[in-house]
């Protein structure tokens, strides 16, 4: 799946902006006990990007099927919907400039309307959907917009402490044009109670951080007689202008 | 007072938790007929060019035991040294040869199977050529961030001698867990998340 051919977007030849680590959850929050064997506990090697870095996997809108946005039908069977609030998920995919980016492809995955994966690890009680699978994906527009369809997915309790509780959530997987840009992140509904308690969360240390990951209510964006809207945005690493490095390109 | 710089902060980053597999890869965990296949999941094909080569990785937690819920994502040059990448700027790559790839670990052996080219050299920043190497990613429950990381070759002592990356890490007895053994045809890398053989991890 080679990238969109024909493209004439400018070359993006710049290393991206420093990653601020307290901004992000550190490697090791003992409330999420998943954590306190797999967070690495060495110093970190810093260096500059190279190529390998700067360099990414870009996906063409080819590689998208029909209802790949669409979790509300694309397991369903035929004429047969997924139960639950249908809602639309929209947004833009920018960095931290402000620069919208175009085709980003993001992969989202979520529990059904009453908090179940459709997965052989997840034992809850909750019943499975038979016509919700419970993934998708898109690739950003030009202005970096992107918009998808599902059902608000369920909270449902986990194994951490002995009644912790996921607050409604979906996951996203997002691609920028940089592979230093690979993001995994998480979003959740304004006004959830449960977000102020979850210890995956609460990893994170800045309030601020945590009302980046969720989502407003969009009532300009509802259909009527149809889904609710919430807007998401989602902000990767800027990229340096590489106007005083060896080459003008990008500028 | 002075102006405001007005940059957006990046997205805070949180775990992908134990389901990875129905966003990633889902037909590797039994959701069929959603994607006809899993991304990232086929490397190479009859006209790639290089060599074929297989990487055998598993990650490892701080007691020594493999993760089985972890997935993993590698980049990396074709046989020439190019990215095929808008970022790349001297030439071409192969058209056969996309460069990316994802893998799920394995869920009862933990080992996550590539079957893959032997990346050329990519030039570091003043020109020099680095070592071929592969860059990788690591997500999984539990691990906050995802974790970037290198997998280089344990039969490319010279270049690694010289990589200016390599040459960056200050106690000398941790560059041994950046180089996967060749075993044949294939690279065996085990990345160690916590302990005296914890994997170096990049912040680039």
């Amino acid at each position: 799946m080679p990238s969109e051919s024909g493209s004439n977007r400018r070359p993006e030849t710049g290393a991206f902006f420093q990653r601020d680590r307290t901004w992000h959850p550190p490697a090791l929050t003992p409330g999420y006990k998943s954590s306190v064997l797999r967070s690495p506990q060495k110093a970190l090697l810093s260096f500059d990007n190279t190529l390998s870095e700067i360099a990414g996997p870009v996906f063409g809108h080819a590689m998208l099927g029909e209802l790949d946005a669409d979790l509300i039908h694309n397991f369903a069977r035929p004429g047969e919907s997924a139960i639950g609030e249908r809602i639309i998920v929209h947004g833009r995919v920018l960095d931290e400039r402000g620069v919208g980016v175009p085709g980003v492809l993001i992969e989202f995955w979520q529990a059904n309307a009453g908090g179940r994966y459709r997965h052989k690890k997840d034992g809850y009680l909750a019943p499975l959907d038979p016509n919700f699978g419970g993934c998708g994906r898109t690739i950003t527009g030009e202005d970096g917009g992107y918009a998808f369809r599902t059902v608000k997915p369920g909270p449902y309790p986990w194994p951490n402490g002995p009644n912790d509780w996921r607050p409604a959530h979906i996951h996203f997987s997002v691609f920028g044009h940089g592979f230093a840009q690979r993001l995994i992140t998480q979003m959740y509904f304004q006004g959830d109670p449960l977000i102020w308690k979850c210890p995956i969360v609460r990893g994170i240390a800045d309030k601020a951080a945590i009302e980046a990951l969720t989502a407003v209510l969009d009532t300009q964006a509802t259909i009527p007689m149809d889904a609710l809207a919430y807007k998401f945005d989602i902000v990767l690493r800027g990229r340096r202008s590489s106007l005083f490095e060896n080459r003008l390109e990008g500028n | 007072m002075a102006q405001s710089l007005d940059r957006l902060k990046e997205s805070p980053s949180q775990t992908a938790g134990p389901y990875v597999h129905i966003g990633l890869t889902p037909n590797f965990c039994g959701i069929d007929g959603v994607y006809a296949s899993d991304l990232g999941s086929t490397m190479v094909n009859d006209r790639t060019k290089g060599e074929r080569i297989g990487l055998k990785i598993r990650v490892l937690d701080g007691t020594g035991t493999p993760l089985k819920d972890a997935l993993i994502e590698i980049w990396q040059a074709d046989a020439d040294g190019l990215y095929n990448s808008p970022a790349e700027m001297r030439g071409a790559a192969d058209p056969n040869f996309f460069g990316w790839g994802r893998c799920p670990t394995d869920m009862e052996t933990g080992v996550c199977a590539f079957e893959t080219i032997k990346p050329g050299r990519v030039p570091f920043r003043d020109g020099s050529l680095m070592a071929p190497h592969i860059t990788l990613w690591i997500v999984a429950r539990g691990i906050n961030l995802g974790l970037h990381t290198r997998l280089y070759f344990s039969d490319e002592e010279k270049a690694n001698a010289m990589d200016p990356i390599l040459a960056r890490i200050e106690h000398r007895v941790r560059v041994p867990t950046l180089i996967a053994e060749r075993q044949g045809d294939t690279y065996v890398f085990d990345i160690h998340l916590q302990g005296e053989k914890e994997t170096v991890f990049f912040d680039s």
